[in-house]
């Protein structure tokens, strides 16, 4: 299995080596010299450009130039932002990346918990009412117009039914003097969310050693649901408990589209790997033995075909980036997306050069995630 | 006695084309038995239809110097636009005083020209790319995987909004860019897939012991058998096309000059879109087109899904 991992991580570094290239002669394909940028703008004097040139190493050849970014990449020295003058752009990235990593994880996973099963399920239907109807659902979730099902779930949710904010990180009126920095708050939260996450993931090696299925299932949702009351009695406890609330409520939209845009990939993906094992014999030669048709499915079938839906989910996830950065416009969710479509529109370069980096390490990040995963599920995969 | 009838051969396009019609008979039963690709195809024959009708119109019943999608403008209704639907316009008009219906109609055309010729590209560069790996393998296909990992793991909106500080994106230069761009992405992955199951094949060792050469073995043998699936991937393609067109308009981003993204983004731009239902007409039409002509191509995918692949056949 390390080896496998091995192999993925030299490979994934090459990736990134070749998409820090990328982004760097995009950037140097530009007119003009985009510390020009701005020019008319009085809060960032002369001087300042010199320094910020400099910083870049924007003075040198073009290979002096790539050599500067490669290192100021890994050393987080990305230079200043025009746009929030005179903030650092790793400063600003520091503080949105969070964001766009909790709202994806959250929504990801609920996608992942609603796919999966529906996929499964209508995989064992096929060709039933029930499967065209969740089939057509879920490709009409997956196409729709990311701006259009913002709209329509602002209107519903916040407008007519005035559950939920219209968009936005916080209430301001809430935050006029608050106790500790939002920031602080939502990284915080974001340590609750991947404790929790953790949480789940180690009681399945925690509850190895228990033989019956059915304990050793009831142990791990207890696990899990003494890990929430846990989190929820220590924020309640901790008197943050009304600035944690808000931002969650103010996550709950987006999380929301993100999710509904993205079951159906799952789902479909399920569904079609469903269906190319059910034709296995070894399906045939459990029911055959008379197990419960639930049993071969969740067991026998889904089991199997669960590992090509993981490694097609790398594929989808350049464009659920695409679509993160039109449900943060919409939701004006703070983002990296909505960070990088402002800094494209104003040109503001640096911004623009830091999140287009840095999104792409999250989702190389990810990619490793996924890969790990895939060799813990694949049984194949033990050297 | 008997006259001498020399026999007389059919000749061989008579045979190809009743071949053709015959595997087309039996694909179209399966496409049909499929259920939700005929439903694509009747969404896509209406967008057709429109795209028809909007010249006829404009010819015969509209007004153009009221109707026309871009310079048109309705006297008769100064200082109460955006109008909601009336007799005269039956998805009312925009702020600046445009037929919506006129809009939506004349849209359609760029919308097919795009989606089809940047999924065209695409499906080129791919079947011929996944082809030439598997055939040659080593170091071309580490080459070409590693840049499908690559465009695979770019935001393509992102890097089209930068892209477009460098381009003017007209219709045609941003059909090209995607078109090209996504060649080089997941499609090769797939398609190379299927050629390597190809290439092992009993008949592709007959040809090369022929003699034949490596061009001549992947044009006539490698990509006849995985064009199946290069036609599949296209209709995913188109869907990703037109979206990714709405989603840029959207934003403003591009130098287009009419169409449903641009629909939207005039009435977000003059904040309609706050108010919600209240102009529903603003952005409901644009928004619906959009998503149903996805939603339709990728319908017609999943259809054609389940005659290209037997596994996903009922029984």
């Amino acid at each position: 299995m390390l080896r496998f991992i091995l192999s993925r991580l030299v490979q994934i570094a090459i990736t990134f080596f070749l998409f820090l290239t990328v982004v760097f002669l995009l950037f140097q394909a530009m007119p003009g010299d985009y510390t020009k940028q701005f020019i008319m703008n009085p809060k960032i004097p002369p001087e300042a450009r010199k320094a910020l040139q400099e910083r870049l190493g924007l003075t040198g050849s073009v290979w002096d130039q790539y050599i500067h970014y490669v290192r100021n990449v890994f050393t987080g020295n990305l230079g200043v932002s025009f746009q929030h003058y005179p903030r650092e752009v790793w400063d600003i990235i520091k503080e949105r990346l969070p964001r766009t990593a909790v709202l994806f994880l959250v929504a990801e996973l609920v996608a992942f918990a609603l796919g999966y099963p529906l996929g499964k399920y209508i995989a064992w239907r096929r060709g039933r009412t029930s499967d065209y109807v969740v089939t057509v659902t879920g490709i009409l979730f997956y196409t729709i117009f990311t701006p259009l099902l913002a709209i329509i779930l602002l209107f519903v949710f916040s407008n007519a039914l005035g559950w939920f904010r219209s968009g936005g990180f916080l209430t301001p009126s809430l935050w006029l003097r608050p106790p500790v920095q939002p920031q602080t708050v939502f990284l915080l939260l974001t340590a609750t969310v991947l404790g929790l996450l953790g949480l789940w993931s180690g009681s399945f090696f925690l509850t190895k050693r228990i033989g019956h299925p059915r304990p050793r299932a009831w142990t791990r949702r207890g696990l899990v649901l003494f890990g929430v009351i846990l989190a929820t009695w220590a924020w309640w406890s901790s008197g943050l408990g009304p600035y944690v609330w808000d931002i969650v409520w103010h996550m709950f939209l987006p999380v929301l589209a993100v999710t509904l845009i993205s079951f159906g990939g799952t789902m479909l993906l399920m569904r079609d790997s469903m269906l190319e094992v059910i034709r296995e014999d070894y399906i045939t030669t459990a029911k055959a033995k008379g197990l419960p048709d639930k049993v071969v499915r969740d067991k026998h079938a889904a089991r199997t075909a669960l590992l090509p839906t993981v490694t097609n989910f790398t594929i989808g996830l350049g464009f659920i980036v695409s679509g993160g950065i039109v449900t943060e416009t919409m939701f004006s969710w703070k983002g990296m997306g909505l960070t990088y479509l402002e800094a494209v529109l104003q040109q503001d370069f640096p911004l623009a050069m830091g999140c287009l980096t840095f999104t792409g390490i999250l989702v190389l990040l990810l990619h490793l995630v996924v890969d790990v995963l895939y060799a813990l599920l694949d049984p194949r995969i033990s050297y | 006695m008997t006259t001498q009838v020399g026999t007389r051969f059919e000749p061989l396009w008579k045979i190809r084309l009743r071949l053709f019609l015959k595997s087309f008979q039996k694909n179209w039963a399966l496409f049909w038995e499929s259920r939700i690709g005929p439903i694509g195809l009747g969404i896509i024959l209406v967008f057709v239809l429109m795209m028809i009708a909007h010249p006829i119109l404009m010819a015969t019943v509209w007004e153009p110097r009221v109707y026309d999608p871009i310079m048109g403008f309705d006297p008769t209704l100064l200082g109460k636009h955006p109008a909601p639907p009336s007799r005269a316009h039956p998805l009312g008009t925009d702020p600046i005083g445009r037929d919506i219906l006129s809009q939506l109609m004349w849209s359609t055309r760029s919308e097919f020209a795009l989606g089809v010729t940047s999924a065209l590209i695409t499906v080129v560069i791919g079947t011929l790319i996944g082809a030439i790996c598997a055939y040659f393998g080593g170091v071309v296909d580490a080459i070409f995987m590693r840049i499908a990992d690559l465009v695979m793991l770019f935001p393509f909106i992102a890097l089209l909004m930068v892209l477009r500080s460098v381009v003017h994106l007209d219709l045609l230069r941003l059909a090209l860019v995607m078109g090209i761009l996504s060649g080089f992405g997941g499609i090769t992955i797939t398609l190379k897939a299927q050629a390597l199951t190809v290439k092992v094949k009993p008949y592709i060792e007959a040809a090369k012991v022929a003699g034949g050469s490596a061009f001549h073995i992947i044009r006539r043998h490698i990509i006849p058998n995985i064009m199946p699936l290069s036609f599949l991937y296209m209709m995913f393609n188109v869907t990703g096309a037109v979206f990714t067109e709405a989603v840029l308009s959207y934003f403003g981003l591009l130098d287009i000059r009419m169409s449903w993204g641009i629909m939207i983004h005039t009435a977000a731009s003059a904040g309609y879109l706050g108010a919600f239902s209240q102009y529903w007409w603003l952005w409901a039409p644009p928004g619906a087109a959009i998503t149903l002509l996805c939603f339709a191509f990728y319908l017609v995918g999943r259809g054609l899904d389940t005659v290209v692949n037997p596994r996903l056949r009922k029984r």
